[in-house]
């Protein structure tokens, strides 16, 4: 299709801005943790690495770095196994009310993460009577990071050929060694995407972490959210930001890459 | 064949229901040793899901499956002595073609050495020792085909099943690969089980053939016999082309009660008012040149009747008057078919 050039222009303008708009913010993050001057005066003065050596040796953040990452892997193994089992049970078999499961297990990806905090906190504290804590935390990050795991190996499913488990049958293995030898090795990258995009959710989620965490856990994002505004914290959050902004990329980044064309879960 | 072979596959009032409706009607099929067996029907007759279940990925919901005199219908597939070519060969993507090739007898815990000498031999057997390395998805559809026989084949199996493995193929590949499945079979020396919807194919390869239509079996014989001596409405008109005549026509036409139907190269055109003038006259409504014959449509006081005469027969103008011959052996009483619901359009 042939565009105009005055459109193209303003097209080519909008992008920019928009993506200005996204980045410049992120770029500004990234300049200050360099900046030296404690209250971030802008433009920056001069160089430093201060922040980012007193960010690494702060306990607090420290200790919420180790805590994201506790509960980001406990929440995308958790996902892994619920949310594969759940997708070859819909893939394989037909049941009644089968369409609405579908639709229960993919909902907690729509559902705004207050309901959902505030759902889990009753659910735990009131009815469960659980102490919150590192537990709820996970099994509360595990509710959504399902979906993206459920929906990748679901859509995989569905685009293998049903005759490949039929044929390994058929040739002799029983229904675990062709799980073991034909269906798993087709789901593999498939389980890779959907577990990175569960990971970087589980990651950066502050909202249903702040219903179900209780008082003595402490992820990264809320670290950076209490530690914001007090005096003297911003140049290390601004480390600390840095620091997410890389992480959180790199596994979007692979998942879209391993993915392709599986479909992701993202919100 | 020889007279004292044993039945390699017995069905008995085998029946499949997907709720109300019946995709297996009650079929009974004995398969004898070393015979090459086609089951032959439209889509949706119900050939591939016998197939299916003789292989073992379905149930049926009554009757009984033997193989070699054993029961298996509650078996898993994994514990029949039978195996199976798909229609989209479902050769294992994230293995190669030796690796697929070996895949039943790593199952079968078959040293690594002696299977990658089994599957070779296997894959020199169907001309592809040169391709083990790639995937299938670097291959063509007949190369990928002969795959598949070979990973059926390689675990030495009593009973191969076929499922439409040439209809991806083709026309020119097809034929190719006729040839080299029966000479396969005839190697082998194994019963092969196969389903078509081509009854060229069918013709061409078979020593049985099972006309299926309605999830029932029309018809069980050689195919010399399916085809002079049809034995419904539906055999006659699914195998070959025919003149099907109805109660009403076989009683204008030939003064006889029932259906009767017959082939068009058996009827013998003839001007009218020759000396030798036939049973019946007629108009020639349409004469086609298709390559060894003419096809020449008659029409006999209002039926169309199609006869089939050489090439360097007569020519004959439309309009005209002809009188039409035939033997009464080969005029053949058809039953009603074996499901009333089943009217296929003539040929």
């Amino acid at each position: 299709m042939r565009i105009p050039l005055p459109v193209k222009a303003v097209l080519s303008i909008i992008v920019c801005a928009v993506l200005a708009f996204v980045y410049v913010p992120l770029l500004i993050v990234v300049i200050n943790s360099f900046n030296s001057s404690q209250s971030l005066g802008w433009p920056p003065k001069s160089f430093t690495f201060e922040w980012w050596i007193r960010a690494f040796s702060d306990r607090g953040a420290l200790s919420a770095l180790g805590t994201s990452l506790l509960v980001a892997a406990c929440a995308t193994v958790i996902a892994l196994i619920l949310g594969t089992l759940a997708s070859l049970a819909l893939d394989r078999f037909d049941f009644f009310g089968k369409e609405s499961v579908n639709l229960l297990i993919v909902l907690p990806i729509a559902l705004p993460g207050i309901i959902t905090g505030i759902a889990l906190n009753n659910a735990f504290t009131t009815m469960l009577g659980w102490k919150l804590g590192l537990l709820t935390v996970i099994t509360a990050h595990a509710t959504f990071c399902i979906v993206t795991i459920y929906n990748n190996v679901f859509a995989r499913m569905r685009r293998l050929s049903g005759n490949l488990r039929d044929a390994a049958m058929d040739l002799g293995a029983d229904s675990f060694t062709t799980f073991r030898l034909v269906t798993f090795p087709q789901l593999r990258s498939a389980l890779l995407a959907g577990g990175l995009l569960a990971f970087g959710l589980s990651f950066d989620e502050i909202i249903v972490t702040q219903f179900t965490a209780g008082t003595g856990v402490q992820t990264l994002p809320i670290w950076i959210f209490d530690n914001m505004f007090r005096p003297g914290q911003a140049p290390i959050v601004n480390v600390i930001a840095t620091f997410l902004v890389i992480v959180s990329i790199i596994p979007i980044m692979l998942a879209n890459r391993i993915g392709g064309k599986a479909a992701t879960g993202a919100p | 064949m020889t007279e004292t072979a044993a039945t390699a596959i017995s069905l008995r009032g085998v029946e499949r229901r997907f709720g109300d409706v019946a995709a297996v009607d009650g079929v009974d099929l004995d398969i004898t040793e070393g015979e090459f067996f086609s089951m032959l029907g439209p889509s949706g007759s119900g050939k591939t899901t016998v197939l299916r279940l003789i292989a073992g990925f379905d149930e049926p919901t009554a009757g009984t499956i033997e193989l070699s005199g054993k029961p298996v219908q509650r078996l898993a597939s994994y514990d029949r002595d039978v195996n199976t070519v798909f229609q989209d060969y479902a050769l294992f993507p994230h293995l190669n073609v030796i690796e697929n090739v070996e895949f039943g007898l790593r199952i079968r815990k078959v040293s690594k050495s002696r299977r990658r000498q089994l599957a070779r031999e296997a894959l020199d057997r169907m001309r592809l020792g040169a391709f083990e390395r790639r995937r299938p998805s670097e291959l063509s559809g007949g190369q990928r085909q002969r795959v598949a026989l070979a990973r059926a084949i390689v675990v030495d199996p009593k009973v191969l099943l076929l499922d439409e493995p040439l209809g991806a193929l083709d026309k020119k590949l097809r034929e190719q690969m006729q040839v080299e499945l029966k000479d396969l079979q005839r190697n082998l020396g194994i019963t092969f089980v196969f389903v078509t919807h081509d009854q060229e194919e069918a013709l061409t390869l078979s020593d049985r053939i099972a006309v299926f239509s309605d999830g029932k079996i029309q018809q069980v014989d050689t195919p010399e016999n399916l085809y002079r001596a049809p034995a419904t409405e539906f055999v006659a008109s699914f195998v070959g082309t025919s003149n099907l005549f109805d109660e009403e026509h076989s009683q204008r036409l030939l003064g006889l009660n029932g259906m009767y139907t017959i082939r068009p190269e058996n009827l013998r055109v003839s001007s009218a008012g020759d000396e030798h003038a036939g049973r019946l006259t007629g108009t020639v409504r349409n004469r086609m040149f298709i390559g060894a014959n003419h096809r020449t449509i008659i029409d006999v006081d209002d039926i169309e009747v199609s006869v089939l005469e050489p090439a360097d027969s007569p020519s004959r103008s439309l309009g005209e008057q002809v009188s039409l011959d035939f033997n009464e052996s080969d005029v053949r009483r058809l039953r009603a078919d074996e499901q009333s619901a089943a009217h296929v359009a003539l040929d």
